[in-house]
């Protein structure tokens, strides 16, 4: 059999998940019927998850720009500047179809996808973030997948030895047939030499890096781009195989050829592999390549044009050479034993042509594949405002200090400890000791400098499916709250937004919806997205997940001995509650755990408020007015104030304020751009927070060792402590339970 | 004093042991290549941390064959001293230079923490800034730290005064609780505990700065 049959059919096209319109597109195109390889090629190339072509037209509505932003999004991963030639390159990358159905691998390769998207633009990987969204406990996959999915983050992070600082475990029943992780890298590079991925001129050699070419991850990225079914197992063989070791040899060798002048352009192979790479290379830099497939370094015999270029085998890089710099190259990736070839150069024609065994076996035009790639302006539907809750309405429990006790050892509130401690978080030995995992954010120093970054991610998916504008609004400004309580200034965020099948208008609405709130929250906090990722079709059988639009936040704190942590630090020091309390209970936590319902409107967020109160801590903080400080967020105000006490093993006397509002709404209302503190001195921070037009009461003080609310109850912070860690150590060691 | 870092492909606390050393003796450490074959002019030579050549295999074991390891010997044979951390400790024990073996940990699990030990003895080159029996705090952070010696030489090593540290709260099964050993010398110690990532205040700790600051003072006397 040639390498360019068989014929393409209507069977064959519908395989390759390209509709009858977009087949036409492909002809009209090529002008003429394409044949397999060329038609595999356009399939990845316009998959949803290479072409975000159901999303652009939205994406493109979201602040990007700032004074300190380098590179927004376009290129591998977003950039800022934080001075003194420092860089910080980040992004959130989502793996969630492979983790599903390999976990381990899934969740491997995820984060060994977007640290090769971090350090292929020259940076050092300093610090990794995993959002993981599981479903309900009680589902019977449930403990496999957490188990495989934490298992492979650490095996994959820990032997690179980037340190896993920060992230989120959350389980919910709309995740039971598609499972969330979400994996964010950090980088640092200087500010002068920054890689990007646009090829220029003609006659350059193109270098293949890395790993061998196998036959794993064929079709991975259409795979990403639809709905699962029952027999989405059978998907198995479209997971890719990682190998850190490799990653970790690539690293080294690429940040050591980087040092040199020898790179014109570099771009890693991830989703869609050898195509996705050379097409954007060429596409950004408005060249054409031809490629010589037989160079191609291979893992398996026989293998077929189509196959090496739809492989998603994984530790691969494309660079295009300055001419003469090739031996420097060679030696440089001979001496980490990896491989190197060169397998094609850069041409004038502005198209892409393959050859194998002596026969031109694809001849494809870039610009149309790349840049013109179809684009949807799908239909939408807004999703329905729901009614108030207000507080009074709901159930008020028998014994609110029992409740809290239910909400720090929910499966959703309790500690997470038993998976971040499977993660090295110490490693490059620049994690802060206030700013290990466990915190509002983690803490992580520049190498051999005073300053360091707070880095975070949040999302709260059932504000954002009540209400996807304010959820959306409440997702950067909880990661803008995360990174204020350690008294650093946020940044920039990446997005990843996780949603169910876009061709349905209610889904689509919600889409739109989040982008509208996120780009709102962005503009108000001066906070742009730089970089991000979209991951649609998460449905099984038609039924969709939780909006889940993670957001992953960086700040900066220029002297990193300013920063506070979130756990009480002496007693008798005040706690004082900044921002207003209403008593919101709709959507909350409290409404879930204990009465084990989700109704009601998300909290509203005025981010105006949000700013206001984030500058304000942020000015305390760092003047060396408060001791410890802590966003309020999931269970409001008594969960803030336990979570402080578990951290420290210090209790804490609290005067009942509920006045006007009902106890329970008082204690576990989730209104927004509220922080906890504490301070030696409580009457000078009230008359700062007085002249700063910012609301502020003093609850209480830090004292012994139980937590009392005056006429309320008192509970002690051991035993809140034992329930907070017992969970999750507890349920991953169900007996029913093999691996 | 001269020391100097191994660097096996895929160490990863190479780094973070260069800067707790420089941080004691105050001038710059040197890193070598596993290729390399000179060692002669290091008074100490370090081990440090990952996961050399992916440990697909036993950890360690690989790394244990390579080129360096047999001037790492030499170096040994000649009183010079040697530290091995975490993966470090797992080349040592498969090179033959220290006892015993280390295991995947009890609960089959990665784990990353602080953890409390007791000083053994404070009469080594690696320990005399600390009192016997003293209880210090070092991370772990390994999946395969589960202390292991056949019956006999265990024995040998308890009655020879070659352990040198023991865990308070035994993290991973490791027989006897122990965490580190020295070899017959004492010249030679391997660790699963990281002194190197607590020796700086900001990082939550300081207790392994004795270990390097004690070393500096004795081998460059």
């Amino acid at each position: 059999m040639s390498t360019t049959t068989p014929k393409i059919t209507p069977e064959i096209v519908a395989e390759h998940g390209l509709s009858a319109d977009e087949y036409q597109r492909v002809l009209a195109i090529m002008g003429r019927e394409p044949n397999i390889n060329e038609l595999g090629i356009f399939s990845v190339m316009w998959s949803e998850h290479c072409s975000y072509k159901s999303s652009k037209k939205w994406l493109k509505t979201l602040p990007t720009k700032a004074p300190w932003v380098i590179c927004g999004p376009g290129e591998n991963a977003g950039i800022i500047d934080i001075g003194d030639n420092d860089a910080v390159i980040f992004k959130m990358e989502s793996h969630n179809h492979p983790s599903y159905i390999e976990p381990y691998q899934g969740a491997a390769t995820g984060v060994g996808g977007i640290m090769r998207d971090v350090f292929t633009m020259g940076a050092r990987p300093i610090a990794n973030v995993n959002a993981l969204r599981f479903g309900s406990p009680d589902h019977p996959k449930t403990r496999h997948l957490m188990h495989g999915v934490v298992e492979g983050i650490g095996g994959y992070g820990n032997c690179m030895g980037v340190p896993t600082v920060a992230g989120e475990v959350e389980f919910h029943k709309s995740y039971d047939g598609n499972i969330l992780v979400n994996a964010m890298c950090v980088g640092l590079a200087p500010a002068d030499n920054i890689f990007y991925s646009a090829a220029a001129g003609v006659g350059k050699p193109v270098v293949y890096v890395g790993s061998k070419t196998g036959r794993d991850g064929i079709h991975g990225a259409t795979m990403a781009s639809a709905e699962f079914t029952e027999d989405s197992e059978e998907k198995r063989p479209t997971v890719q195989v990682g190998d850190p070791f490799t990653e970790k040899l690539l690293l080294e060798a690429c940040l050591e050829l980087m040092a040199t002048d020898a790179i014109v352009a570099i771009q890693d192979m991830g989703a869609a592999g050898l195509t996705s790479s050379s097409f954007e290379m060429a596409s950004k830099g408005g060249v054409g390549i031809d490629m010589n497939l037989d160079n191609v370094p291979q893992r398996e015999e026989n293998m077929t044009p189509y196959e090496m270029m739809l492989s998603e085998s994984q530790e691969r890089m494309l660079m295009v050479l300055h001419p003469g710099k090739e031996e420097l190259a060679r030696k440089i990736f001979e001496k980490w034993e990896l491989d190197f070839a060169i397998i094609g150069e850069l041409t004038d024609t502005g198209r892409m042509r393959l050859f194998h065994k002596g026969e031109q076996v694809a001849d494809l035009p870039i610009d149309p594949l790349a840049e013109a790639s179809p684009e949807y302006d799908r239909p939408w539907k807004p999703t329905p405002k729901r009614a108030a809750l207000p507080a009074a309405d709901v159930p008020a429990p028998a014994d609110a200090m029992a409740a809290l006790l239910t909400l720090v050892s929910s499966p959703n509130g309790c500690s997470k400890r038993w998976v971040w401690e499977q993660y090295d978080h110490m490693v490059m030995g620049d994690t802060t000791g206030l700013g290990r995992p466990g915190g509002d954010a983690a803490m992580v120093r520049i190498h051999g400098k005073k300053k360091a970054l707070a880095i975070t991610s949040d999302v709260t998916p059932r504000y954002v499916f009540a209400d996807p504008v304010e959820g959306g609004k409440q997702a950067v400004a909880e990661t803008y709250r995360n990174i204020t309580a350690t008294g650093a200034k946020p940044l920039a965020i990446t997005d990843n937004m996780n949603f169910g099948n876009p061709q349905r208008p209610e889904i689509m609405g919600q889409f739109v919806g989040a982008v509208q709130g996120i780009g709102e929250a962005c503009i108000a906090l001066d906070y742009p997205v730089i970089s991000g990722n979209v991951s649609l079709y998460n449905e099984t059988n038609g039924q969709g997940i939780l909006p889940t639009p993670t957001i992953g936040g960086v700040g900066l704190i220029d002297d990193v001995s300013q920063a506070v942590g979130m756990g009480f630090v002496a007693a008798n020091e005040s706690i004082v509650l900044i921002g207003a309390t209403t008593g919101h209970l709709g959507c909350s936590q409290y409404l879930a755990d204990v009465l084990g319902r989700e109704d009601g409107p998300a909290p509203s967020v005025d981010l105006k408020l949000e700013r206001k109160h984030g500058d304000f801590v942020r000015s305390q903080i760092l003047g060396g007015a408060v001791t410890a400080c802590h966003d309020l967020s999931d269970g409001g105000l008594a969960v803030a104030v336990a979570e402080m006490a578990m951290k420290s093993g210090l209790g804490a006397m609290i005067e009942n304020l509920s006045a006007g509002a009902p106890l329970h709404g008082w204690l576990f209302g989730e209104d927004q751009a509220r922080y906890l503190l504490t301070t030696q001195n409580a009457d000078t921070l009230l008359a700062a927070a007085k002249a700063a037009g910012v609301v502020a009461t003093k609850l209480g003080v830090v004292q012994g060792s139980d937590l009392t609310i005056q006429g309320v109850g008192t509970i002690s912070v051991a035993k809140l402590k034992t329930a907070h860690e017992g969970w999750m150590p507890d349920y991953m060691a169900h007996p029913d339970f093999e691996d | 004093m001269k020391a100097c870092v191994i660097v096996f492909p895929a160490s990863n606390c190479d780094r973070d042991m260069k800067v707790a050393l420089e941080a004691s003796i105050g001038s710059p450490v040197d890193m070598v290549w596993h290729r390399d074959t000179q060692l002669a002019k290091y008074d100490l030579v370090a081990i440090p941390g990952g996961f050399s050549y992916g440990d697909y295999l036993r950890c360690g074991a690989m790394a244990a064959r390579s080129p360096i390891m047999a001037e790492i010997k030499k170096h040994a044979e000649r009183g010079g001293h040697v530290l091995g951390v975490c993966n470090g400790f797992q080349v040592l024990c498969e090179a033959g230079l220290l006892p015993g073996v280390l295991m995947r940990n009890a609960h089959l699990k990665f784990i990353c923490k602080d953890v409390q030990l007791k000083v053994e003895r404070a009469d080594t080159a690696f320990t005399g800034g600390y009192k016997a029996g003293q209880t210090v705090t070092y991370p772990v952070a390994h999946h395969d730290g589960n202390y292991f010696a056949d019956a006999e030489t265990l024995k040998r090593i308890e009655g020879e005064g070659q352990v040198a540290f023991r865990y308070v709260d035994n993290p991973n099964g490791s027989l006897g609780d122990i965490a580190g050993v020295y070899n017959a010398g004492g010249t030679v110690l391997g660790l699963m505990p990281h002194p190197e990532r607590l020796v700086d205040p900001l990082l939550g700790g300081i207790d392994g700065k004795p270990l390097f600051d004690h070393l500096v003072k004795t081998l460059a006397a």
